[in-house]
């Protein structure tokens, strides 16, 4: 077999279960694609003797007959999950050097599975960012480019590293989080498959912390029967994330039978937006059509809140981050600032997180620290989470009159060119405008790869589904995909 | 509220973060910016809406209260910065 780094989690699997390959075959073709994809920088910590003993190791249980879910499929993970003895630095300098002692419950349930790790990831800084510029690490590239224009396109982030690498064939699938739309809006810029999976179905457990509220891990895919293959390995209840759902985990694969006739989709009005491009809005109505045509009845509904969602965000992300970042202290792991004379534990407190911290980190520490001050509580964050209760019962009043999914656009755009975004904040900010709705809320919602716009560009949709029912809106999805026939692939200039 | 350059350094104290006088009328800047657009938020009627504490109602698990893990002082130890003799080494706290 040919370019066994472009199979899927599906192909890969059936093949070698039988015997038309071995994962020692796959690995070495992804192995190969990450040496050339340099010009990507989505690999940031290569580990290929890792890679080539788990695959060996994979090819004797599948010989054994023993062969569970993920058995010899070479997949790439986000550098926010902790990876015991390898470099796990969520994209920070404060992080430089680190090697857990540990795995991350997330890739210890994929490695358990037989999945075989070929490296870390890049992303934004610690997860805070929707182009992977934040990165210590650099800009991870998108390996789409608009025609034959050379100008380097972000693969949008924090997941930027996970969507360039599925997107460019370097691994099988990839490990993302989404914290506001860190999985779905990079899948969306690169043309794959992004869930984020209801809020507790993963286990935190050993990936570093951004917002605890709001963080989810879950898998970045060729396709909708890849994601469920994968997102179905990941979680599961752990008794470490005093937050992680003891639920059983669903067959989500066999639940992909495509038929989704009589199931009620949502339109939300609050998500057509002032200002959003055409391509967006037509693209979102041929959408709502594949699902009609499908079977599905499509009602027309208001989620009041929304436009306050984003605002509400930025207030509770950087809250929970300004607390869960007070660990960077230069004290127990990771970078310590060289100290003057006299230099005292404040100044070294200050000068480690001056220096290992980005400037976007510093930014949302400093405003979560100011939402959480004495005189600003009351204004700032517990507003935040009563406007977050109500951002919730919007989607409650929904599910209540019978909404089984919800459609929008998964991005407001495109993707953008590399350091075009930067005029101010906000206009960054603005990027999380269709997805951050869902972590407010702890839904799952998924990215779908719909169309492309005048330049060729991927653009995807999102299905918001109702809490702990991924299966159904993977099969809603999967409905979707099969009409969207979302095929193009970038062309290869890397 | 408008951020001024006096609250921009408090913050950055508060935050442990070292910024340099120079840089304080920019980071002011930006956080105004910020808090410009968090302010929609006062549009919002929250009259008796609780604060969310979880999004999934859900009781927080509880595990007994045991020693179940420990004696890992080496392992705990192999990524500080400055460890000495079983501790962790920080400039000098008390005169």
């Amino acid at each position: 077999m040919a370019d066994l780094n472009k199979l899927g989690l599906a192909e890969a699997r059936d093949a070698l279960r039988a015997g038309d390959v071995t994962s020692v075959e796959l690995t070495e073709a992804c192995l190969g694609a990450i040496e050339g994809a340099g010009a990507l920088n989505a690999f940031v910590h290569d580990t290929p003797e890792i890679a080539r003993d788990q695959a060996a190791a994979a090819d004797t249980r599948i010989k054994a007959g023993d062969a569970p879910a993920m058995c010899g499929l070479p997949i790439g993970i986000k550098d926010l999950f902790c990876t015991k003895g390898v470099p796990s630095q969520a994209g920070s300098r404060i992080l430089e050097g680190f090697l857990p002692e540990y795995e991350s419950t997330v890739s210890g349930n994929l490695l358990g599975a037989g999945a075989v790790m070929l490296g870390k990831l890049n992303m934004d800084e610690f997860a805070m960012g929707s182009s992977n510029e934040t990165s210590v690490y650099g800009n991870a590239v998108n390996p789409w480019r608009r025609g034959n224009d050379t100008a380097e396109l972000t693969p949008g982030g924090s997941s930027g590293g996970s969507a360039s690498a599925v997107a460019a064939d370097l691994c099988l699938a990839a490990t993302g989080t989404d914290t506001g739309g860190s999985i779905r809006q990079p899948a969306a810029f690169t043309g794959i498959t992004g869930i984020k999976p209801t809020y507790g179905r993963c286990s935190r457990w050993g990936i570093v912390a951004f917002a605890s509220s709001l963080d989810q891990a879950g898998p970045m895919t060729k396709s909708v029967r890849d994601a469920a293959i994968m997102l179905e390995a990941m979680c599961g209840h752990d008794p470490k994330d005093s937050t992680s759902a003891d639920l059983p985990v669903p067959n989500f694969e066999a639940m992909l039978t495509g038929d989704i006739k009589g199931k009620k989709i949502g339109i939300p009005k609050e998500y057509r937006m002032d200002g959003m491009p055409a391509e967006i809005e037509t693209l979102w109505s041929e959408g709502t059509a594949m699902l009609r045509d499908a079977g599905a009845e499509i009602v027309d509904i208001s989620l009041p809140h929304t436009k306050y969602a984003l605002p509400a965000y930025y207030v509770i992300a950087p809250a929970e981050a300004s607390s869960n970042l007070a660990r960077y202290d230069g004290v127990r792991y990771g970078h310590r600032a060289t100290l003057d004379q006299g230099d005292g534990i404040t100044e070294m407190y200050e000068k480690t997180r001056a220096e290992g911290f980005g400037a976007e980190v510093q930014r949302r520490v400093m405003i979560g620290t100011y939402v959480l001050s004495a005189g600003f509580y009351d204004a700032y964050y517990n507003r935040a989470r009563k406007v977050r209760t109500l951002i919730k019962k919007d989607f409650e009043d929904v599910f209540a009159q019978g909404i089984d999914a919800i459609l929008t656009p998964a991005t407001p755009s495109a993707a953008f060119g590399l350091g075009e975004a930067w005029d101010d904040p906000v206009q960054m900010y603005l990027n999380d405008v269709f997805t951050v709705t869902v972590n407010m809320a702890g839904l799952p919602g998924i990215s779908v790869p719909a169309g492309t716009d005048a330049n060729g560009l991927p653009l995807g949709l999102q299905l918001i589904g109702r809490p702990w029912e991924e299966g159904d809106l993977l099969n809603t999805a999967y409905a979707l995909e099969a009409r969207a026939g979302f095929v193009a692939k970038p062309q290869k200039w890397w | 509220m408008s951020i001024d350059e006096t609250t921009a350094a408090r913050v950055a104290k508060l935050a442990r973060i070292k910024v340099e006088p120079e840089a304080l009328p920019v980071l002011a800047a930006e956080f105004n910016t910020i808090l410009g657009f968090i302010e929609q938020l006062e549009e919002v009627d929250v009259e008796g809406v609780e604060p969310m504490t979880s999004v999934t109602p859900q009781r927080l698990k509880r595990r007994a209260d045991v020693v179940n893990d420990g004696g890992q002082q080496e392992a705990v130890m192999r990524n500080a910065p400055d460890a000495r003799e079983g501790f962790f080494a920080v400039p000098k706290v008390v005169e």
